[in-house]
């Protein structure tokens, strides 16, 4: 069980400031999903505390800051599952699944048994213990989804940061991925930082909301305080109803609205120039 | 244990086999007649050499072509297409204008040293100018990048040696491979470099497999991409410099071997890379036989026998790999 916390962290892309100084604090066992329109930085909060782009302010999980060198030490903490993974189409499973042992293994090192081991159970825990032998190129969307979370559990980080873990799925999958890493989130008392597009998944499955926009937080709180018509209106520009059902669901549901038509062309709430995701140096 | 892990052990047994007995073979077969027949000292000082050095020469170049496919994630590059082979070829000519008579005496033959410099500043150049097209993600831009490489380096060689014409010959006969004229001073050349190159190499085979999920990612699992990859990048290079400047270019052989490797063992590194290296040694004792006794007593140049060999296997590859990825 681990808290991280988030103290002025600030992301730039050159003279761009894409998150503004971000403080907030995700405590043991908790799950905060960012949202906000595109381009409002969600992605760049989670890269940045991966160790991916370059960032002012500090991160801290429990006690240990994290410095520019520790790339290693960060991943032992910290598991990232990217909004779209790579996964070489000739690797198998169990290659794949291993490579999440990386951080726990020396540099000249090989991996060890006990490395295999924690493999094989993650594989076993999801159902994938089928999957060790077959080729990634093979196999389904929902499929390689799992593989992708059997990694980062592999990788035995006690923080998870999840960027649109369901933006590829359909509506069976979505809610299979995430009632496991609920599930596990539980089992295993994993904080999980995650991005979302859709609201109501969000605000069915997270703890707390951070609604993002021009990288700053406009709104945060639970699904009931953050997910109102008026809210949505302003940063996003949707038109809305949010329903509340009687265990606490908040259902956001679009309207038609014809003044809208004329807006994706003004530029008022999308900004076509941060409709680009910005590109880390190679 | 998997079951794919299981068949994949017996690859490297059964390789070391394959290759122990294409060193007899090689040993066997000569002009001078097969082993009863040839006199003990041509073997010895002759063919021995000769074998050894092939041997040392393929495994090399096979383990420096998987290297640099894992590092730059890209199955079409090869230490000729990335233009290190070229640019080692400058950095030798060079020392060849200067003058190599009174090299030759030196404590270290500055010789692999200069192809090595060569080698290195034209892959880096590739590297940086196949790069920063950053759209390109299908890795033809770094293939071509290398082809202009390899031609600037190849003019300002021919540019040198216009203007050196007194060491034309010895220059070509260099480009052109001696494994001809092979004896055990030039085995003891390129053997330390050989060594720390593929130990360095092998060393890195885990790291290769974390790179195949991409920079990101890779970094986001606590690898230093830049370092393992300039690491990587320094090491195969240096093997490959050292081989070309006893083997000349040899080309085909640092994409053939990996990509039979990869059909046979599965893709990851830390089988493609030993089996390349035995098996890459084999193949180039057994492609320098015919080299010796096809046109006896003239020699055919080994580069010649890989491509008559390699260009039609390769294609054989391309076509297997197509059909497996559909």
């Amino acid at each position: 069980m681990s808290a991280l916390a988030l103290a002025g962290l600030t992301v730039s892309y050159g003279k761009r400031t894409v998150v503004e100084p971000l403080t907030d604090s995700v405590h043991d066992g908790e799950w905060l999903c960012l949202i906000g329109p595109n381009g409002a930085g969600k992605s760049s909060v989670l890269r940045a505390i991966a160790g991916l782009v370059p960032h002012g302010g500090a991160v801290t999980v429990d006690d240990e800051t994290f410095g520019a060198h520790d790339a290693r030490r960060r991943a032992a903490l910290v598991a990232y599952v990217p909004q779209s993974p790579n996964l070489p189409d000739d690797m198998t499973g169990e290659q794949y699944v291993l490579l999440g042992r990386n951080p726990h293994i020396g540099y000249f090192a090989t991996e060890t048994a006990h490395d295999r081991d924690v493999v094989r159970v993650v594989l076993e825990r999801l159902d994938l213990a089928g999957f060790g032998d077959r080729l990634l190129g093979n196999l389904s969307g929902g499929e390689r989804q799992r593989l992708v979370i059997a990694r980062a559990l592999a990788q035995e980080a006690p923080i998870l940061l999840l960027d649109e873990p369901t933006s590829a799925l359909d509506i069976g999958h979505q809610q299979q991925a995430l009632e496991l890493v609920d599930r596990l989130r539980h089992e295993r008392g994993l904080t999980v930082l995650s991005t979302m597009h859709d609201l109501t998944l969000a605000g069915l499955y997270a703890d707390r909301l951070a609604l993002l926009d021009r990288g700053k937080v406009v709104a945060a709180g639970p699904a009931a305080d953050v997910l109102t018509p008026d809210v949505l209106r302003s940063y996003y520009g949707a038109d809305v109803s949010v329903h509340h059902a009687n265990d606490g669901t908040v259902v956001v549901v679009p309207r038609r609205s014809a003044d809208l038509a004329h807006r994706a062309f003004s530029g008022n709430s999308v900004r076509p120039d941060e409709l680009s995701v910005p590109r880390s140096d190679f | 244990m998997t079951d794919a892990a299981r068949r994949g052990r017996w690859w490297l047994p059964l390789s070391l086999v394959i290759l122990a007995g294409a060193l007899a073979l090689g040993v066997m077969i000569g002009p001078a007649g097969s082993w009863g027949s040839a006199s003990w000292t041509i073997v010895w000082n002759i063919r021995m050499p000769r074998v050894v050095l092939a041997g040392i020469v393929g495994g090399m170049l096979s383990l420096a072509g998987a290297s640099y496919q894992g590092v730059f994630r890209n199955p079409l590059v090869d230490p000729y297409l990335l233009g290190v082979a070229a640019g080692a070829g400058l950095g030798a000519t060079i020392v060849f204008a200067i003058g190599r008579a009174g090299t030759q005496t030196w404590l270290v033959d500055p010789l692999p040293l200069a192809a090595f410099l060569g080698g290195l500043i034209a892959v880096v150049i590739t590297y940086l100018v196949g790069t920063s097209f950053q759209t390109d993600r299908s890795g033809v831009t770094l293939v071509l990048a290398g082809v202009a490489v390899t031609s600037l380096a190849t003019a300002i060689q021919a540019f040198i040696l216009q203007r050196n014409s007194d060491v034309i010959r010895e220059v070509y006969s260099w480009i052109l491979g001696r494994l001809t004229t092979a004896a055990w001073g030039d085995v003891r050349l390129v053997l330390p470099y050989v060594l720390v190159s593929a130990g360095v190499l092998l060393l890195h085979r885990r790291h290769l497999d974390v790179l195949r999920v991409g920079d990101d990612e890779a970094a986001a699992l606590g690898t230093r991409v830049g370092r393992v990859r300039l690491t990587v990048v320094i090491a195969a290079t240096m093997g490959t410099a050292a081989v070309v400047s006893v083997s000349g270019l040899i080309g085909f052989i640092g994409i053939i071997v990996p990509h039979f490797v990869r059909l046979l063992a599965g893709a990851s590194y830390r089988r493609v890379l030993p089996l390349s290296v035995v098996l890459g040694a084999a193949f180039l004792v057994l492609a320098d036989i015919p080299g010796r006794v096809l046109q006896d007593p003239a020699e055919t140049p080994i580069g010649v026998v890989t491509a008559f060999f390699g260009a039609p296997f390769f294609i054989v590859v391309l076509r297997t790999r197509r059909r497996v990825a559909s």
